[in-house]
């Protein structure tokens, strides 16, 4: 298999509100970081383009038509995935090994700040005739899960709030992050109760937001101006939407992708094969359950190890040093971009202020948020 | 690069109201692929879904909804989304996926219900529009689309009958499709002429209507085609294509549909094409409308510009014609639940190449078939050729 990578990121800074953009406005930011950080011209080098959204989350009725001008992608083989970033970064890929393109850019964004009625919209989501009549806040789903979450795993209330000022701490060291605070786990978890055990700093913030990123087969990649980060592996997957009957506590979805992307990276011990983890925190225990579900510590030690510092920049496993979607902001389905654009710039040593020294190989998860159950794994590394 | 075959498609009764939910629909459908293909879903490595809009069935994440009843939940199951480009797009992301190596087997599922969207899907198309520069005028589809007819129409002093016989043909034609909801083996020229006035020059009968539906294609690697002995019923993936235009509808020249071409052009490159109309056999365009079977010629480059309307008039496109299109009985005789067309273009090019197509097989030996759809705003094309 030819191998491919990333060669260029771009990312328009995440805020909680961007009146002065329009949510196109922010993709071109984003576009034309990316492609200035790669060096391409969209118009002549690219190949294809690929847009992660969700028609409600935009509030069209078929949002792919509104894709194309902002990137440079008028007249072009562009499509959109209703998915998350990484389920863009496996199109890009398979599409690249498919030998039909060389370059391939990935967008995706979150105008959040537009949204009236997120509630609802997520509540949308839910089967429309067994869940969705009950009614209620759909993040209590997030408040169920947790607790059966915590219960089978025996990690407690007190591990996610020190996930919670861990991630929000890190990000007062990202430029790009929306929600960095010096935010103690004292407060995490005396914050207001939500769902139990969910409380308000459990909860990533939204924010607004672009990011961007370019995809070369290792011809192009070879070409390039930035230090190319290769695909090592990708692997995506979804559990049953089922809340009856999905399994609530080991997210296996995750499992699965994480097992495609494994085999094809030819990992056979991921505690510890990786230097670097970005994995979904969209909630504070979805950071302990995906590290768990991806094979890095036993069932149970993820909590631990986030309360000892292990996952901190300094620690043994540093984990969302970027400051994760707590400290960033949830950005909708560019959570995934955005966790894979962190890594690229770890990994090429651009990542400034959190730079984790060293860093060679990561391994960036993603989730696209309640109430779906699909996942997305890829490893990056750098060097042959 | 790796081959990839057809090997097993299956749709549902496309009706403008059925009693199944979306999931049920989905799953009729990949069910009846399968087994067509003689596979089960444990041998499925990868499952692709398309729909359309999310507001038909007032789902949000209407693609994560649809993974248990398509076959996805503890698979990977990708959702791709092109409007009404997705009925030939998701098996272009499908090809992708065996192409690249990642799977072998890949299930593609398509599957629309416009028929929950009260009172009228049409409702739903009042937010495909830029907020600022469109909604505001309130436009809907069918004005749009008379449009783009009457200005295809005016550049090439087109006449209404011709455009009409498209309506007339592909109504007959379906009249052998056990899933048509529109077929009519004895409607007439006049029935459509004389039918009521939408939007000049759009007639009622010019217009596919919404409708329920699902459909399913199972793609297979070269080497499990040959382990699994799935030659004799394999029809091969030779190019896809895809591009699309700007957002600013306003600002193209509607007579012809520029990005079909391109897209055509990147498919016929890969296939080796370079004379469409000698060396394809026969075409499958997309046609919501009978006027985009004649514009969709031309884009494919199957006729030239403005002359598609005389192919019809002399026959020649007719299932026994020189050049057969839509053999099916296209969108305008067997339906429109958008997505879910998937059956009608990528399930009739695989039906008729290994002749399984029943009463709807063309009556000339065909090798090499075209098929495409068209979606977004009048803006999207997507192509697919394949042959046996």
């Amino acid at each position: 298999m030819m191998k491919v990578g990333i060669i260029g990121v771009g990312i328009t800074p995440f805020r909680p509100t961007t009146p002065e953009f329009s949510w196109k406005e922010l993709t071109y930011d984003g576009a034309q970081r990316a492609y200035a950080d790669a060096g391409i011209d969209p118009r002549e080098d690219v190949d294809t383009f690929i847009t992660c959204a969700e028609d409600y989350y935009e509030g069209f009725g078929i949002f792919d038509e509104f894709t194309p001008d902002q990137l440079g992608a008028v007249m072009r083989p562009m499509h959109t995935v209703g998915g998350d970033g990484i389920a863009g970064l496996a199109n890009a890929f398979m599409i690249i090994q498919s030998g039909i393109a060389d370059i391939a850019v990935v967008e995706s964004h979150s105008k959040a700040s537009d949204i009236l009625t997120y509630q609802g919209i997520v509540a949308h989501g839910l089967d429309p005739i067994w869940n969705k009549p009950l009614g209620g806040h759909p993040n209590l789903i997030a408040g169920l899960e947790m607790d059966a979450y915590l219960r089978a795993s025996g990690n407690t209330a007190k591990d996610c709030a020190a996930v919670v000022a861990k991630n929000r701490q890190a990000a007062l060291h990202n430029p790009i992050a929306g929600h960095a605070a010096r935010v103690t786990p004292e407060q995490a978890e005396g914050s207001p109760a939500l769902w139990a055990p969910l409380r308000t700093l459990d909860v990533a913030p939204l924010a607004d937001g672009c990011v961007v990123l370019v995809v070369a087969s290792e011809k192009a990649a070879r070409k390039a101006r930035t230090t190319p980060v290769w695909i090592r592996g990708v692997g995506w997957a979804t559990e049953t939407p089922s809340l009856e009957t999905r399994d609530w506590t080991t997210s296996p979805a995750t499992r699965i992708a994480a097992s495609m992307a494994y085999d094809m990276a030819k990992v056979r011990n991921p505690a510890q094969a990786f230097d670097i983890a970005e994995i979904d925190d969209r909630f504070s225990y979805k950071e302990l359950q995906h590290f768990e579900a991806l094979g890095l510590a036993r069932k149970g030690q993820a909590g631990k190890m986030a309360r000892r510092g292990d996952l901190e920049a300094g620690g043994k496993f540093p984990t969302n040093v970027s400051g994760g979607s707590l400290g960033c902001g949830n950005v909708l389905e560019a959570c995934g971009l955005h966790r894979l654009a962190e890594a690229v710039l770890q990994l090429r040593g651009d990542a400034g202020a959190h730079q984790v020294d060293g860093a060679r190989t990561a391994i960036v998860q993603s989730w696209r948020g309640l109430p779906a159950a699909s996942c997305g794994v890829a490893i990056l590394g750098v060097g042959r | 690069m790796r081959k990839v075959a057809v090997v097993g498609a299956g749709m549902t009764l496309f009706r403008r109201r059925l009693q199944e939910t979306g999931k049920e629909l989905a799953f009729e459908a990949a069910r009846m692929a399968l087994d067509q293909a003689g596979i089960e879903i444990n041998d499925v490595d990868a499952v692709i879904h398309g729909t359309a809009p999310d507001a038909f069935d007032g789902v949000h994440m209407k693609g994560e909804y649809l993974a248990d009843g398509s076959g996805g939940a503890r698979k990977r199951y990708m959702r791709v989304f092109t409007g009404g480009g997705t009925g030939v797009f998701s098996a272009i992301a499908g090809w992708w996926h065996v192409a690249s190596g990642l799977a072998d087997v890949a299930l593609v599922v398509n599957e629309e219900k416009m028929s929950s969207c009260q009172p009228h899907p049409q409702s739903v198309f009042a937010y495909i529009w830029d907020p600022i520069l469109d909604r505001p005028l309130k436009p809907n589809l069918v004005w749009i689309f008379a449009m783009e007819m009457n200005r295809y129409m005016t550049v090439h002093k087109i006449p209404y009958e011709d455009i009409a016989r498209v309506a007339v043909k592909n109504k007959r034609n379906a009249a052998g499709h056990p899933c048509a909801q529109l077929a009519d083996a004895n409607i007439t020229l006049d029935d459509v002429m004389n039918s009521e006035i939408m939007a000049w020059p759009v007639r009622r009968l010019d217009i596919s209507p919404p409708s329920d539906g699902a459909a399913a294609v199972v793609l297979a690697s070269e080497d499990v085609v040959r382990k699994r002995k799935m030659k004799e019923h394999a029809a091969w993936i030779r190019g896809v294509g895809w591009c699309i235009d700007s957002t600013m509808w306003t600002d193209r020249d509607l007579y012809f549909p520029e990005y079909v071409a391109r897209a055509a052009k990147m498919a016929y490159r890969q296939a080796k094409i370079d004379d469409p109309r000698k060396q394809i056999d026969f075409a499958e365009p997309y046609d919501p409308f009978d006027y985009k079977e004649l514009h969709h010629l031309e884009g494919l480059g199957l006729a030239d510009k403005g002359k598609a309307g005389l192919m019809t008039r002399e026959g020649v496109t007719e299932r026994d014609g020189d050049f057969p299109v839509c053999p099916s009985g296209g969108l305008m005789g067997v339906g429109n639940p958008i997505a879910a067309t998937l059956g009608i273009k990528i399930g009739e090019l695989y039906w008729q190449l290994t002749g399984q197509s029943g009463k709807r097989q063309i009556p000339n030996e065909v090798r090499t078939g075209v098929c495409q759809a068209w979606g977004d705003l009048m803006q999207f094309g997507s192509v697919m050729v394949m042959g046996t």
